[in-house]
């Protein structure tokens, strides 16, 4: 069992939980992730691991509520346990070793990214955080990047920092030049857009795939993604990915596969259905 | 689920038959027959297929058993169960020694009762094939286990004197916990570790509820737990530990994680919504509950549903899908019926719940509609040429034969490789050409006092070899900790010929 030790609201539908898994907070790198099940009878959800202690032994994760077994998860509170905590899984990201990296990330993405940012700053790179919301209240972790780098806020709004989407300072960003590489994560949309938006610039951009996975060990190969056009397993080959070669239109849609079938289940457990972060 | 088969005799069932007085007479018994749900109901249920032979028929059963002083059975068995030897016992009416004794040889008996091929292993050679049907030898194997796992309190506890060795095993399916059986028994301090949430491998994840039913593994499990095993659960080896670090912590490590990756047809179309491997679609539906419509893991119900293979995990998976409520469940097969790997007996059960058999035709494109959802298969007829390889007739491409079978959902069966999860964090360990682990005669691997065994080693099998190598590496372990190194001849962990050849039919 992994005791809930601390629990904070970053969002309408973002939850920050901090994890007790201290053989995972001892070894876990960069870009990897765990597999989590609240319980009995529970969905197995692939989860980034935002950050570690290892002295503390615990591990942060940050959840968005989107289906049931997320909801579920996002509302838990401190002193209640998570069955099951397996990892760390997936490949540890490729960091820049020095020079300016541009971070980019949407919505719940923007968790995903914390630990990407730490290490690049750790390494001594010059970091800029460019996160995006809808709104003010959907805009998270910008205490935490602002600690570790520069930061853009964007919201689609204007109700907070700069009005519009993060591409749009991406792209300033861009042709201010001096940028060697950009991280981006967030919604398929997105990601596609900075992919397409870094391309012509020649700047090497990686991006991470929450591809719908079951055993996140390589075994079920329901992750599969296709990279230059050919098959990789997000889970293991992953999640992260020169952006450049992702046939994102296959990513979208294999993530719609269960969609009904996530709208029924919200139904059932009687939550107001949450919408996806746009940025 | 299914009850359990009767221990005793149930109040209203007949008086036992004559024993018989001489062999002529025990020759002239008929074979019983396993008491199953029937096809056109069993088609929409997930309950266990095979409903166990009542006391009656078990007795009866084993009478037909001649007791031969050179019994071929126990030969043809991977794990040697004494087979004539516990079927005495029954028959006397010593069902606890009948009990004591199977398990003595085979750590997962209710498992191996219902899932072994014994057509090709112990009753294909018993002595009464030479004149009409063998001893159902898996039946009463499953007779016995079943009253074992009901009536434990009836059974003697063994109390090994503790060595103070530890021995780590990796992989919880079946050959991993075959040797954790074998190891607690002579007093070593096991532990097994799990990748996912559950143990059993593929008896968990693979197999369906209504061939092993899950609750029957969990009790194999809880009772070489309650012997003392231990369990990891949540813990991946090559991501949660390092072989390296195993090594340090024990001394001696079994590596048993299975064979794993799938393997997809590498057409066009794979990845379109309604494609699955077999390790997937049966992983959401036998592990995460899926078949229930109360789990929270959501599955694709097909209507019209093609598999692609011919083995036992295409046979699951059309089985499958006809509980799924699919109209139509059909098998794409490149080669003939002859050529079929399944179990016949999972061949006779599908045909019986209306699986359609397409033989010698071969997928070459997936299609979908507009929004990328499966609606066919487009395939190729074949026929047998010369036999390649593996012996078996090559099927060849027929110019112009195609056609499509409309369907929404498409589960690839074709096989499984070598997962690389482990393998490829401990780059000391031998791997061949196909990432399968190297091991001597012994099951050791290029790392001292680390063994494997199963499909890691083997490529993929069945569940029944897996445990022939468990048992075969924990002897070998047992001699490694006792430093009876090289182990003597009996223990020897090499392959014997007989059993190879069955692997490869």
């Amino acid at each position: 069992m992994h005791p809930i030790v601390e629990r904070e609201q970053l969002s309408p539908n973002v939850v920050r939980l901090v994890v007790e898994a201290p053989r995972i907070a001892k070894v876990r790198r960069p870009g990897q992730f765990v597999i989590v099940r609240k319980g009995p009878g529970g969905e197995r959800i692939p989860l980034t691991i935002a950050d570690n202690d290892p002295e503390a032994g615990t591990i942060t994760l940050m959840i968005q509520a989107i289906g049931r077994s997320t909801t579920e998860l996002t509302n838990m509170q401190v002193g209640e346990a998570i069955q099951d905590v397996a990892g760390p899984l997936g490949s540890e990201t490729h960091l820049l070793k020095a020079g300016h990296a541009v971070c980019v990330g949407g919505g719940v993405g923007t968790a995903v990214l914390l630990p990407i940012v730490r290490a690049l700053s750790d390494a001594g790179v010059h970091v800029t955080s460019v996160i995006g919301g809808r709104s003010k209240e959907w805009v998270i972790l910008e205490k935490e990047l602002t600690a570790l780098g520069d930061v853009v806020t964007c919201t689609d709004d204007g109700s907070y920092g700069r009005h519009g989407f993060v591409t749009e300072a991406l792209k300033d960003l861009l042709d201010a030049g001096g940028v060697d590489a950009v991280y981006a994560i967030g919604p398929v949309p997105m990601m596609r857009a900075v992919s397409n938006l870094t391309q012509p610039y020649g700047v090497a951009t990686t991006v991470s795939l929450n591809a719908i996975m079951v055993d996140g060990t390589g075994m079920c190969g329901g992750c599969r993604v296709t990279i230059d056009g050919e098959t990789k397993y997000a889970c293991v080959d992953g999640p992260e990915f020169d952006a450049h070669k992702v046939n994102f239109q296959e990513l979208a849609d294999r993530l719609t596969t269960y969609r009904s079938f996530e709208q029924q289940a919200l139904d059932k457990l009687g939550a107001c259905a949450t919408t996806e972060v746009k940025s | 689920m299914t009850e359990p088969a009767a221990p005793l005799p149930a109040g209203d069932e007949a008086e036992l038959p004559v024993k018989p007085a001489s062999n002529k007479e025990r020759m002239a018994i008929e074979r019983v027959a396993m008491p199953e749900q029937p096809g056109e109901v069993r088609a929409h249920n997930f309950g266990e297929v095979n409903q166990g032979l009542t006391y009656q028929l078990a007795m009866l059963e084993a009478e037909r058993c001649i007791q031969c002083p050179k019994p071929f059975c126990v030969d043809g068995c991977p794990v040697r169960v004494d087979i004539p030897r516990f079927i005495k016992f029954l028959r006397d009416g010593e069902i606890a020694q009948a009990a004591e004794s199977l398990l003595s040889d085979n750590a997962l008996p209710c498992v191996t009762g219902r899932v072994c091929p014994q057509e090709t292993q112990c009753e294909q050679v018993c002595i009464r094939v030479k004149k009409g049907n063998p001893v159902a030898i898996g039946y009463l194997e499953r007779y016995v286990a079943d009253w074992a796992q009901a009536n434990l309190d009836q059974l003697p506890k063994a109390h090994p004197v503790q060595t103070g060795k530890k021995v780590g095993i990796v992989g919880s399916g079946p050959a991993g916990l075959t040797a954790a059986g074998e190891l607690v028994k002579a007093g070593h301090d096991v532990t097994v570790f799990e990748a996912f949430h559950a143990p059993g491998g593929v008896l968990i994840y693979g197999i369906p509820e209504f061939r092993l039913p899950k609750d029957i593994v969990q009790a194999e499990v809880d009772r070489l737990v309650s012997e003392g095993v231990k369990l990891e659960l949540d813990a991946i080896i090559g991501r949660t530990y390092t072989i390296p670090e195993l090594r340090d912590e024990f001394d001696a490590l079994f590596l048993a994680v299975g064979a794993g990756l799938p393997v997809f047809m590498n057409v066009p179309g794979e990845n379109y919504k309604g494609v699955y491997s077999a390790n997937e679609y049966l992983t959401r539906v036998n592990l995460m509950g899926a078949w229930s419509p109360d789990s929270q893991t959501p599955i694709l119900h097909g209507q019209r549903v093609v598999v692609v293979g011919g083995g036992n995990v295409a046979m699951d998976s059309v089985r499958t899908a006809r509980r799924l409520g699919a109209e139509e469940a059909t098998i794409v097969y490149r080669r003939s019926a002859v050529e079929l790997p399944a179990r016949a007996e999972e061949v006779h059960h599908a045909k019986d719940e209306g699986v359609i058999f397409e033989y010698l035709v071969a997928p070459v494109e997936v299609l979908a509609d507009e929004n990328r959802w499966v609606t066919g298969l487009r395939c190729v007829r074949m026929e047998l040429g010369e036999p390649d390889a593996s012996g078996r007739r090559r099927p060849t491409v027929i110019p112009g034969s195609d056609f499509t079978i409309d369907c929404d959902l498409v589960v690839v069966a074709i096989g499984t490789k070598a997962n690389p999860l482990l393998t490829g964090s401990a780059p000391e360990l031998k791997v061949n050409e196909w990432g399968y682990l190297i091991t001597d005669d012994y099951g050791m691997t290029s790392l001292p006092g680390v063994f494997a065994g199963g499909d890691i080693v083997r490529g993929a099998a069945t569940v029944i070899l897996a445990m022939g190598d468990g048992k075969r590496s924990a002897a070998a372990i047992n001699s490694w900790l006792n430093g009876a190194w090289p182990p003597p001849p009996e223990t020897n962990a090499k392959k014997p010929e007989k059993e190879a050849a069955v692997a490869a039919g």
